[in-house]
């Protein structure tokens, strides 16, 4: 039998294992790989809930997508073409996610008895064989026994052979999709650059699973998509979290500024505080604090005497920090709080997505408190976003809050990175000392942003006291005075507005700039969106999308905007945040879209929203 | 002690331009005075000095203070004060707290600062009420507190502040009292020398709302009898007349009389490196002193060990040696990266 190659224009697969399976490693060499071949692509990784479920039960489950193709992608791809499954409860928590008449590829061994028990099937089902009636392809592999064959002259013991089966499944979606084996060999060979022997097992693992992909004949066709016609460029892959790593210190790099970040683990923001801890050669201080207040309460002590003060987190833990982040904004400190969101209240769900702390960065501390909010729209979108927080919070002495959330903060897709000479300079300049017969140092006097001076600890001449009580406008002095409060309150909001002056004007996404229907999101919706919105309009509809990175100050030309349609939707993975804020502004009977599932928007049910909304026009 | 006395500064250069509203007669005033009196003896030019407090009477302090200075939350100083001195270690930084500042509110905070051992000094006033709020009982209010919050007595058992602060491995603790301000002045002087957190609690007497919680300690009259004062190598002698002394029987220690074959070569001699004696002095903490022994003052426990704040410059500094020159460009690219035509 001859194989079919066939072309395609975009796949979306997923991986789906137990925890211990390595689906998440698998997952992110596909995806390295296919970022070298010149694909666009959206990943998502789908993390269990629960750290140490039982192996084998659906609670225990982790997976990994990711939507790849020779043309632009946004969104990590709805439903798949092809599901890799390793037991039958990966099966059964993901065959909702496969296409109708997609490719499953099963390891038989996975569906044993104790399996189909702990994935609560009947002893007596046959899963596989139920959807194989439903239309799926199923391919059915003994990764297990083939991956033992395949190493069993490695030297290893039956239970490190296991762990690599992985590699052998990697190698069959490999040749599935015509990848390139060399770029996981390097990762692996640097990987167990320790342990050789693993590394080489492995690597066999790999290539044997390949090579059964091809000579087995199961697979009756095999998948070609060229290289994405993508802006030219030097690129990488990138996740969010990764990306807000490299642009905080690359901000410590441009700024000359040292960075200290202060941060308590918590789910999904705990990689930034991972990644920085390794950046010490840049300047940057990692300090893991007892809570979530001292950790603030650190970064704000280190931007007094001079450091770029950060501390990251997610809504839980920005709760706790609300009072020092009202404290900093009276002292007028900068300092970024990043806020990984996710699913709330409470608890919620630690591993899954959600925009749902806006109006709580916006408006969440006691008294008039404002801060500048910022939103990174993809993953990597979160370098030039966190980057230009820096900027914003060190040139209007200001706590700047970075929205990012769970789906982007982990996501992945190419990033097209800059060079160091490309990024904006940050220029810092502390107070300047001065000697005792000048006049007295004023901590509170302003420059053209309302930004008041920076003087740090160690400068002669300009011993100040800075704390929570009202100040006096420029001496800084204690002051009770009712019309001093009144005023420094307003000078506080103005400066914060002022950040709009330098903020860039919104340019359009897709879409004319007047029009029947204007799509307004923020954040990591962007992807979607974007997506929905590029196929609506390809069917001929009047859809316009503009995407908001700036939450306050909104930047100036929005209203404008706003008012050039007939109709305005506001998808948002929240209960309708961004649409208060807008209808509060700027008076528009915007109407919004909201799903609060802990998953990112699928392109599908958005398209399906903008059609209902042009259709009530 | 050799102390190296600086420069030109006096006293008054610590003083602030802003007027002090303590209550006429609280303790904080003289606690402010003695502290203005050390600075001068410290050699650090006062640019390089900061305090930070947490919120409470005695937290208004950092405003009086010609140096720099961060009024903060309540409970939080150490937190602040943990991040200024581990981006800049060449400063001078001192915590000025309460009694619920560092204790209730602020416990989480305190415990992990001593534990990390960051070279600040802590000077924690203790007048065993809240006195900002109006008079409600704290962490170390004696059982059967009246308050305005306890009509009818506290019931909680307050805290040994001294035992606390060892539990958490302190590397320093002492104790002092606004009443007598030359051994205050003293012990601060001691407080900044230690390299690592220092924690130094300071009877204070609130005027208002709990006056003459120490009298037994601070009255001239009763003080050789209830105070212990501890002396690096010298025997624990008290009394007036120094007619009494600290025995050790084994573990246990005891009160007894000098002279009738008892002399001061039997007694326990203090010796402030000593952790498991240091121990036993902290829980010479009877209420009234009802035990028989008396409260000591002075440095109760001090142990070098490295400050928080050089690990981590090690640190720094051997990553820096060990990746070399950081490279910007080298981050932004990773190491896996392609060319789009
Ligand atoms: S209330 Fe007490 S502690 Fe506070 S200032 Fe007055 S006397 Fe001092």
């Amino acid at each position: 039998m001859s194989i079919k190659e066939v072309i395609r224009e975009t796949a979306t697969i997923r991986f789906a294992g137990d925890s211990g399976d390595g689906m998440q490693l698998t997952g992110s060499q596909f995806t390295n790989t296919t970022a070298l071949a010149g694909n666009d692509l959206s990943t998502l990784p789908d993390f269990p809930a629960e750290i140490r479920a039982p192996a084998g039960t659906v609670a225990g489950v982790s997976g990994f997508q990711i939507h790849f193709g020779s043309r632009a992608i946004h969104s990590p791809g709805d439903m798949c073409d092809v599901l890799i499954v390793m037991n039958a409860a990966a099966l059964k928590a993901n065959i909702k996610y496969l296409k109708p008449g997609g490719v499953i590829i099963a390891n038989i061994d996975g569906f044993g008895k104790k399996d189909l028990n702990l994935a609560k099937y009947g002893p007596e089902a046959d899963p596989l064989g139920e959807v194989g009636t439903q239309g799926y392809t199923v391919i059915p592999v003994d990764v297990t026994k083939l991956t033992r064959e395949s190493l069993k002259d490695s030297g290893l013991t039956v239970k490190d052979i296991d762990r690599s089966k992985n590699m052998f499944v990697l190698g069959i979606v490999y040749w599935l999709y015509n990848r390139d084996l060399e770029p996981t060999r390097n990762f692996l060979r640097t990987k167990f650059a320790k342990k050789p022997e693993v590394a080489e097992a492995n690597i066999t693992a790999l290539e044997d699973g390949l090579k059964f992909a091809m000579a087995t004949e199961v697979f009756t066709e095999r998948y070609a998509l060229a290289p994405a016609k993508i802006e030219p460029g030097k690129y990488r892959n990138i996740t969010g979290n990764e990306a807000t790593v490299i642009g905080i210190t690359a901000a410590a790099s441009k700024s000359g500024l040292p960075v200290f970040l202060g941060s308590y683990p918590i789910t999904p923001a705990s990689d930034i505080l991972h990644g920085l801890s390794r950046m010490k050669h840049f300047n940057v201080m990692t300090y893991q604090a007892e809570d979530e207040i001292a950790a603030i309460g650190s970064a704000i002590g280190a931007a007094f005497g001079g450091s770029l003060g950060i501390t990251s987190s997610s809504g839980p833990g920005i709760a706790l920090k609300t009072e020092a982040i009202a404290l900093a904004t009276i002292y007028e400190l900068p300092l970024v709080i990043i806020n990984v969101q996710r699913a709330g209240p409470s608890t919620g769900m630690p591993t899954k997505t959600e925009q749902s702390d806006l109006l709580q960065a916006v408006y969440g501390r006691a008294g008039e408190c404002p801060v500048v909010v910022v939103a990174p729209q993809s993953p990597a979108d979160c370098f030039a976003s966190i980057y230009e927080a820096c900027k914003i919070a060190t040139q209007f002495m200001i706590p700047v809050m970075f929205l990012s959330d769970g789906y982007i903060a982990n996501g992945a897709e190419p990033w097209r990175y800059p060079s160091a000479a490309d990024l904006d300079d940050i220029p810092v300049q502390f107070a300047r000392s001065r000697e005792t017969d000048d006049e007295a140092f004023k901590p509170y006097t302003r420059n053209e942003n309302l930004a008041r001076p920076w003087a740090i600890p160690g400068t002669k001449g300009l011993e100040h006291r800075i704390g929570g009580i009202e100040k006096q406008h420029e001496t800084g002095n204690i002051s009770y005075d009712p019309d001093n409060h009144h005023f420094m309150t307003h000078m506080r909001e103005n400066k914060r507005n002022k950040v709009a002056d330098i903020l860039p004007l919104i340019q359009m996404e897709e879409g004319e700039a007047t029009g029947d229907l204007l799509v307004v999101g923020w954040g990591g919706t962007f992807g979607s969106i974007k997506q929905a919105v590029y196929e609506c309009r390809q069917e001929g509809l009047n859809v316009s999308q503009i995407h908001l990175r700036h939450l306050a100050p909104f930047p100036r030309n929005l209203g404008e905007i706003l008012g050039n349609f007939k109709k305005v939707l506001v998808p948002e993975i929240n209960n309708g945040q961004l649409i208060r804020l807008l209808r509060d502004q700027y008076f528009v009977d915007a109407q919004g879209y909201n799903r609060v599932r802990g998953v990112p928007f699928s392109v599908d049910e958005l398209k399906a929203a903008f059609r209902e909304a042009l259709e009530s026009l | 002690m050799a102390i190296s006395t600086v420069s030109n500064l006096s006293s008054k250069d610590f003083s602030s331009d802003q007027d002090v509203r303590w209550c006429p007669g609280c303790g904080d005033y003289t606690i402010l005075k003695q502290v203005q009196n050390a600075m001068p003896e410290l050699g650090i030019p006062k640019e390089n000095i900061v305090f930070v407090a947490g919120i409470g009477c005695s937290s208004r302090f950092p405003y009086y203070m010609n140096t720099y200075g961060m009024h903060t939350i309540h409970g939080r100083a150490p937190a602040f004060a943990s991040g200024l001195k581990l981006s800049r270690p060449d400063l001078s930084v001192w915590i000025i707290t309460g009694d619920g500042d560092s204790l209730s509110i602020g416990g989480n905070h305190l415990i992990h600062m001593l534990r990390r051992n960051i070279d600040v000094n802590i000077l924690l006033f203790n007048n065993e009420i809240y006195g900002l709020t109006k008079g409600q009982y704290s962490p170390t209010s004696k059982v059967g507190s009246v308050t305005k919050s306890t009509p009818l007595g506290s019931l909680d058992t307050p805290f040994n502040p001294l035992s606390l602060a060892l539990g958490a491995n302190a590397g320093f603790i002492a104790r002092a009292m606004d009443r007598d301000p030359k051994h205050l002045k003293d012990i601060i002087l001691r407080s900044e020398q230690h390299k690592g957190t220092s924690l130094l609690e300071i009877y204070q007497n609130c005027i208002v709302f709990n006056d003459g919680a120490f009298d037994l300690y601070t009255d001239k009259v009763s003080r050789p009898e209830t105070a212990l004062y501890l002396e690096h190598g010298k025997p624990l002698i008290f009394g007036k007349d120094n007619t009494h002394g600290i025995r050790l029987d084994g573990m246990r220690p005891e009160v007894v009389e000098l002279g009738n074959g008892v002399s001061a070569d039997d007694l326990w001699i203090h010796d402030e490196n000593d952790h498991f004696k240091a121990y036993l002095l902290t829980r010479f903490f009877a209420v009234g002193n009802e035990d028989g022994f008396p409260r000591p003052f002075g440095v109760l426990f001090e142990q070098e060990r490295p400050a928080y704040e050089q690990e981590v410059a090690r640190q720094m500094a051997y990553a820096k040696k060990r990746n070399g020159d950081a490279d910007l460009e080298k981050l932004l690219s990773g190491d896996e990266t392609w060319v789009v035509v």
